[in-house]
């Protein structure tokens, strides 16, 4: 049982920056919540572990974007996706690096870790994105 | 309940939708309200006005939090507990359950409720963060998702799914535009094409600048009392008979299921109970095409037909205007526009119209049951409401 962290999201993002993709177990029921949450969702629990993800995931949806948020404008036109990952957990990201004619639903992909900084008026988190495997 | 009254709506207001440049988000609702009052002039607003509910979305449009008593103030009914309902794009249709829970309570027997939103004086890209602000923020505006990138996730899906098509989805916006030319005070006096709405620029994959919604400012309000009283104020009320409100995960990623809004389903079911009503008891329908995509996802999620055959509704025009069951004879979102915080309510004035025979050239002959979907964000929040005429 780690009590050392908290299960936030602030500590979620900062797992990132050590390239690990982290969820919390709920000790009480099993549960696990990515991204880890300090009360369980299932049954109001406040007991956690952390639990390391692989990465590794299919690809459920995508959209790629035309019109972004002004921190985003000079990026785009970009794609962003939805990653079934294990354990039945999904994760929304950034797809990175694959040309728009090999996206497909259901393809395989893996996490990054990647050093994109923007405006000041966000967040300076670790960001991450999905590759193709 | 059984297909009891909840309560009954007396009047209705809606400003013009479209631009309103030069005027503040409390004098559009001020132009809504005047068109109520004149239409119920056994009303005096301010001995029987006991309360009123506001949807509004964003304070950043016009630096103006506080709506509630803002357009309290500005309807000349200061004095009265007036508050702001907020839940991104349904932020009035829970306006209107804010109402119904307070008529019901029997704290305000006469209630105003209504919506507004002031948005064309932005640019597109303010607009576009202002909107995201309904999504979540840490997993999904951080990550550079936009409103259209959510539906059109969700599209994706739809299409991976069950073949739909994005002509299917151009056939939504060709229909609501047309629907559109007939309602005077629509944003978008438009005709299209399948083949312009197919030709025009991407948003976000595969949604295209003529599958979106429009930037609007707009208001809109209706005025509810318990149905004992409805008499006393007006020979043809409109009663609500089923109400349903439900929520979900504000991320879209931690969903069960990404073709479908369990939340509009919760609360359809809830109303379709409340009202004893089945889908195909329905005569007419306003449902929430902030995307084209989102109007087939909701024939899908209110029952009109089976799942993943929302494509084939529209292809065969039986949403349409003389179809089996006309959706959004106002234009909708699509083309009536979307001033966020007033469209809950907005929808609630076009079956009001239709139910008690004023829609003029868009009337659905014989219409007696209506229907309205309203959804928050990416389906966070959907408010489903059942109306039936006497
Ligand atoms: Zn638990």
């Amino acid at each position: 049982m780690s009590t050392t962290s908290a299960f936030t999201i602030e500590q979620f993002y900062r797992f990132l920056e050590q390239r690990k993709l982290m969820a919390g177990k709920c000790l009480t029921c099993g549960k696990i919540h990515l991204p880890p949450r300090p009360l369980c969702d299932s049954c109001y629990g406040q007991i956690f572990e952390w639990v390391e993800l692989s990465g590794k995931g299919k690809l459920l949806t995508y959209t790629i974007i035309h019109v972004a948020p002004s921190q985003f404008q000079t990026m785009a036109p970009y794609t962003v996706g939805i990653v079934q990952l294990e354990k039945g957990l999904k994760l929304l990201g950034l797809i990175s690096d694959v040309p728009l004619e090999q996206l497909k639903v259901g393809m395989d992909l893996t996490i990054d870790f990647v050093a994109c900084r923007l405006d000041k008026t966000w967040p300076q988190w670790q960001r991450y994105c999905f590759k193709a495997v | 309940m059984n297909g009891k009254p909840l309560v009954s709506i007396v009047s209705a207001g809606l400003s013009k939708f479209g631009k309103h440049e030069g005027l503040y988000a409390r004098e559009i609702f001020a132009l809504a309200l005047k068109e109520a009052l004149d239409r119920c002039p056994k009303l005096e607003p301010k001995r029987h006005i006991k309360a009123v509910f506001v949807g509004h979305m964003g304070e950043s449009y016009e630096h103006q939090g506080h709506m509630g008593s803002t357009a309290a103030d500005w309807g000349g009914l200061i004095g009265i507990p007036a508050t702001r309902t907020e839940a991104a794009c349904a932020s009035s249709g829970v306006a209107l359950r804010s109402g119904i829970y307070a008529v019901l309570s029997g704290l305000a027997d006469v209630v105003l409720v209504g919506g507004v939103e002031k948005m064309t004086h932005r640019t597109t890209a303010e607009v576009t963060e202002y909107l995201a602000m309904a999504s979540d923020y840490p997993f999904e505006q951080f990550h550079g998702v936009t409103f259209p990138g959510l539906f059109a996730m969700m599209a994706t899906a739809h299409m991976n799914a069950y073949g739909t098509t994005e002509e299917q989805m151009a056939r939504v916006a060709v229909k609501n535009h047309r629907h559109a030319l007939l309602n005077p005070k629509a944003h978008m006096q438009k005709e299209l094409t399948v083949e312009t709405v197919l030709a025009s620029k991407l948003v976000s994959w595969p949604l295209k600048i003529y599958d979106c919604s429009l930037i609007t400012d707009g208001a809109s309000c209706i005025i509810l009392t318990k149905p004992d009283l409805a008499s006393k104020f007006t020979d043809t009320p409109v009663h609500i008979v089923g109400s349903g409100q439900a929520s979900d995960t504000i991320g879209l990623y931690e969903r069960q299921s990404l073709t479908s809004l369990n939340s509009a389903r919760l609360a359809a079911k809830i109303a379709y109970e409340m009202a004893d009503i089945r889908p195909e008891n329905v005569d007419v329908a306003e449902v929430h095409d902030c995307f084209t995509f989102a109007e087939i996802m909701a024939y899908e999620d209110l029952g009109f037909c089976k799942v993943g055959e929302g494509g084939k509704l529209v292809e065969k025009n039986e949403t349409a205007l003389g179809g089996r069951i006309p959706v959004n004879t106002s234009g909708g979102l699509k083309a009536k526009g979307h001033p966020v915080g007033a469209t809950g309510v907005a929808q609630a004035y076009e079956i009001f119209l239709q139910l008690t025979g004023q829609a003029e050239q868009r009337q659905v002959k014989g219409a007696h049951v209506g229907l309205t979907h309203n959804v928050g964000g990416s389906g966070a929040t959907a408010v489903v409401h059942i109306y039936r005429s006497d």
